[in-house]
């Protein structure tokens, strides 16, 4: 019996209880959430097959064995049977072993670091298809996201045309939030200094909720952003509202949005510093920092003693050895 | 530091009036209950001229009887607090959606989640174990105290600072907001420049420090002081658990006493590990809590495992099945907590091959929890199985348990836990093992043991009810929030924007008044149980039950045992039954045990003096608190009084006067 219709059982039940509420985690409609969610659901039946009996049997045997039931044979000093005992370790270790397969594979399929292979169940992605870029920030407390193709950046409001597979990079200013569009795909932290990514998909065109998972002070209750699947017409279209409507993001603009602020209303930018993502990500938007990957790249070939660094000849104990820092990429 | 004459400031440190949260409605309500309550109380005392009592019976007693039970009274008055925490945020979320903000605002609504968490686990969840320990474990291997008394009522008191300086922050300043963990960046310095965060330091550092002084001190007293022919395999099932939990307990919690250090270095000093910026590394705190954390978890679980592997056999009138797979499933569990720390986190992009790992050995752990539960299954077939009130917990844990189980495999299957993770689901889940595995477990312990302690048991009426409307009540209160989580929703939330939400949380609310008419049946219980005590009094073995606590006296005598028991089978009091066990009346010895002493109370206090110091940088005294507690540990070293001897009259005495028999007809429940 396949995953589908296996689901269509599972949810019967709940769905009967729970006509009109959205169990979005079980029927979601981006193929990695898709995929996720049919693993948890099948786990669930895996697992059934030994809790259902044994829930069963705690009633059953606690019943049958009452005090107060004489003609239930008893026995006070059983206490061992080589044979149940090897039951009693095979039966969830049979179990495990298929649902550690699963997972095993399972995993490694829906790793986020892994570029799709498909863009939905009987549909691979084509070989030659470009993702669309996402660069994500965590802020105190709202989301900021940069198109690097279209040159657009957004506040709290994040769209993607249907069936193309999205590239996420993401990171934070000083918290650590999760960033969850339950429909789209499974979540993934934002650390400050650090970046990760993930790849997912959109399957229909709608507006969906995303925000942080992971508390991150007072305002991270009002985390929430809308993530709308679109049609590609409809998406230039939006890229070209956000164009017309925005504003600059440039440094003065970003360390005003960068002030804690909560329940931030959407926000477009048609034009942003092209690296400031990177400039965020290696903690170096202000101009006196070093950037991370910079003070990386020196330490990696033995510091500043070694390498004189034009901002800080000073400090330098030899400023005729001048070789350049290599730039090594935070990511 | 506040604007004001140098002097004070070097008095006070930062604390000054404005500390105190006057402008807080709730919180100044909850101060003058507690005040009220609290010169009630005092108030009797002194009346009863009970101080003395108090001081020379309990706070000062190296007894681990009476440790155990002002453990168990520690805990369930923090069970009060903590529950307290859980109503307020039940209500927060069923009012908080719309245009309603609720009646907490973020600010404080953090903190209440934070102290919710960490004293249940901390300050409830710990000193019941510790209790139960305490309480039972050396009666059960026929011992007459643990090996270091003294240490052990230091351990006791040292808890007590923690929750000392937890309950203070309620009053005087505010608690960290950074959840129970205390993360950063939310728990570092530029984030959390208030004294809330390091109330929660001083408070788990004090605390910490006791609870590993006890692990040390069961180990040695499981290993040293068994009586004569208890082997390893011949020790009840209770003290094997607790052998296992003391040993996590040694060797993780020094792991949270560091973890919290560099904290507080960053916080103190300004250093960089756990900082966002300048080199410092979240994860890396991520890492080394949980590399705790997951440990602590099974150091809460594994002594009620053992606690049901007691109580199952006894009301089955059955040997317990498969002994030996429960000790070879306790010690796997205990081995295999260490290897599964990153399933906290596997969206922190650890890559596949990493997050497989942890998964399968998380998914490891369920091998030898089913197999107890099978054994335990195993158990009552062919048994007579007796509905007392500590059997209905362990029947209740048994089915709530079982469910709660699969949801953590479910959660440990690493792409679903992307979908999962931090969302309500999981509170659902955690709070599905630990009620119903530990609290249960609390319950079911304290309505087995409670006769041995008092020499009367609880009334049933009471106690059946209480269980009724705690099992109906979690899942009227967490049924919701796992079908909350399937919806996406996310926790920590203290408002909410989606109207088709809120029915949820009503529910869930209405489940958490359930639990609260549990916990007051509870209270009834004991009140009319010291009541009714006359008519429900017991002798030493109102169970027919199975293990050496039972042999002795109701309470036990300070000494336990006039004769040290020997051990030819594992279930040495049946054993003994079954042989025909005749107590001697006579020939008694004289025997040594160890004095009662105030010390304990003295360091734990000097304690708490130097941790509020600390958190209102009140520099002097925390330099002289610290000073004066090495020099009271070190006067203490040359107390050359500490043995108390009972001549060979006293025990006669003790022996001829003790509750042994049954005295009224409650005692044939």
């Amino acid at each position: 019996m396949s995953v589908k219709r296996l689901r269509g059982l599972l949810l019967l039940l709940p769905a009967l209880m729970l006509s009109g509420c959205n169990l979005v985690l079980l029927n979601p409609a981006g193929d990695v959430a898709r995929q996720q969610s049919d693993l948890m659901i099948a786990s669930v039946i895996l697992m059934s097959l030994i809790i259902v009996p044994v829930l069963i049997a705690i009633g059953i045997i606690a019943w049958r064995y009452r005090a107060s039931n004489v003609r239930a044979d008893y026995d006070a000093d059983w206490d061992h049977s080589t044979k149940l005992e090897l039951v009693v370790w095979a039966a969830p270790l049979l179990i495990i072993v298929m649902l550690g397969a699963m997972t095993w594979i399972g995993t490694h399929q829906l790793d986020p670091y892994r570029p799709l292979t498909r863009i939905s169940e009987g549909h691979p992605a084509a070989a030659n298809t470009q993702p669309l870029e996402v660069e994500v920030v965590s802020l105190d407390w709202k989301w900021l996201f940069f198109y690097p193709k279209y040159g657009i950046a957004t506040v709290n409001e994040l769209a993607a045309p249907v069936d193309m597979p999205i590239h996420f990079k993401l990171t934070s200013t000083t918290m650590m939030n999760s960033f969850f569009i339950p429909s789209l795909a499974g979540q993934i932290y934002t650390m400050p200094g650090m970046q990760t990514v993930l790849h997912a998909v959109i399957n229909k065109p709608g507006s969906y909720r995303g925000f942080s998972s992971n508390y991150s002070g007072h305002g991270f209750t009002d985390m929430r952003f809308r993530f709308l699947g679109m049609s590609q017409h409809d998406f230039s279209q939006w890229v070209a509202k956000v164009r017309a409507g925005g504003n600059d993001l440039d440094r003065q603009a970003f360390d005003q949005l960068n002030k804690p602020s909560r329940a931030v209303p959407v926000h477009y930018y048609a034009h942003f510093d092209a690296d400031l993502y990177h400039h965020i990500l290696n903690r170096c938007v202000d101009p006196g920092q070093m950037c991370m990957d910079k003070m990386m790249a020196i330490d990696a070939n033995g510091g500043r003693a070694a390498h004189g660094n034009a901002s800080d000849k000073a400090m330098s104990g030899n400023p005729s050895m001048t070789a350049p820092a290599h730039d090594a990429a935070a990511h | 530091m506040p604007d004001r004459p140098a002097i004070w400031n070097f008095l006070l440190g930062r604390l000054s009036l404005s500390s105190l949260p006057l402008d807080n409605t709730i919180v100044v309500w909850t101060f003058v209950a507690v005040a009220l309550g609290g010169a009630a109380l005092m108030a009797m005392i002194t009346y009863y001229k009970k101080w003395g009592y108090l001081w020379h019976e309990w706070f000062t007693s190296v007894d681990h009887k009476r440790l155990g039970v002002m453990y168990m009274v520690l805990g369930t008055v923090m069970l009060f607090r903590g529950f307290a925490d859980a109503i307020m945020m039940r209500s927060q979320q069923a009012v908080a959606f719309g245009s309603n903000m609720g009646y907490l605002p973020p600010h404080h609504y953090d903190q209440i989640f934070t102290a919710h968490g960490a004293i249940m686990i901390f300050f409830v969840a710990m000193p019941y174990i510790a209790g139960f320990m305490n309480f039972v474990m050396p009666l059960q291997i026929g011992a007459r105290d643990v090996a270091f008394p003294f240490l052990n009522n230091f351990s006791f008191w040292l808890t007590v600072s923690g929750v000392v300086l937890f309950m203070t922050s309620l009053f005087i300043g505010d608690f960290s907001h950074a959840g129970w963990l205390g993360m950063p960046p939310v728990s570092e310095l530029k984030q959390s420049p208030g004294p809330g965060v390091d109330y929660y330091i001083w408070g788990l550092q004090l605390s910490g420090l006791g609870t590993l002084l006890t692990g040390i001190n069961f180990v040695v007293t499981v290993i040293k002081m068994r009586a004569p022919g208890m082997t390893l395999m011949k020790m009840p099932m209770f003290t094997w658990t607790t052998l296992c939990t003391s040993g996590l307990i040694v060797v993780t919690f020094p792991i949270l006493t560091a973890t919290l250090f560099l904290l507080s270095l960053d916080r103190y000093i300004g250093t960089h590990f756990f900082t966002s910026g300048f080199g410092g590394n979240v994860m890396m705190y991520v890492n080394l809590i949980w590399v705790w954390g997951h440990p602590e978890v099974y150091i809460l679980i594994l002594p009620m495992f053992g606690l049901y592997s007691e109580i199952v056999p006894t009301f089955s009138g059955k040997r317990l099945f498969g002994y030996s797979s429960m000790v070879y499933a306790t010690a796997s569990i205990m081995i295999l907590s260490y290897l599964v720390w990153l399933h906290h986190f596997f969206t922190m992009g650890s890559g596949a091959d990493v997050n497989s790992f942890f998964a399968l050995t998380t998914m490891l752990i369920s091998i030898p929890t089913g197999a107890k539960i099978f054994n335990w299954l195993f158990t009552m077939y062919r048994g007579r199985v007796r509905f007392t009130v500590p059997m209905l917990w362990t029947m209740g844990f048994l089915f709530t348990f079982t469910i709660g189980g699969m949801t953590g495999v479910m959660l440990s299957v690493a792409p679903a836990d992307f979908l999962l993770h931090n969302s309500l689901f999981l509170v659902a889940h955690f709070h599905n093992v630990i009620i119903g595995g530990v609290v249960f477990g609390v319950f079911a312990g304290i309505n087995y043991w409670f006769p041995k302690a008092f020499g009367f048991r609880l009334d049933e009426f009471w106690g059946k009810l209480s269980f009724w409307f705690w099992q109906i009540g979690f899942w009227v209160a967490f049924g919701p929030l796992y079908v909350l989580g399937l919806m996406g929703v996310t926790r920590r939330l203290s408002h909410f924007t989606d109207p088709s939400l809120q029915i949820w949380f009503i529910i869930a609310a209405f489940g958490a008044f359930l639990i609260l008419l549990g916990i007051l049946s509870f209270v009834m219980q004991i009140y009319v149980s010291i009541r009714h005590r006359d008519r429900l009094a017991v002798g030493s073995d109102p169970w027919d039950a199975r293990t050496l606590e039972w042999s002795t006296s109701s309470p036990p005598p300070p000494y336990n045992f006039a004769f040290i028991p020997i051990v030819h089978d594992r279930d040495t009091w049946t054993d003994m039954k079954k042989h025909g066990y005749q107590r001697p009346m006579e020939g008694f010895n004289a025997i040594h045990m160890p004095k009662n002493t105030g010390t304990g109370v003295v360091l734990a206090a000097l304690g708490t003096v130097f941790g509020f110091a600390m958190v209102w940088y009140i520099w002097w005294l925390a330099v002289v608190s610290f000073v004066a507690l090495i020099a009271v540990a070190i006067v203490h070293t040359f107390n050359y009084d500490r043995d108390s001897h009972l001549s060979a009259e006293e025990v006669s005495q003790f022996e001829h006067n003790g509750n042994w028999e049954p005295k009224a007809q409650g005692a044939t429940a």
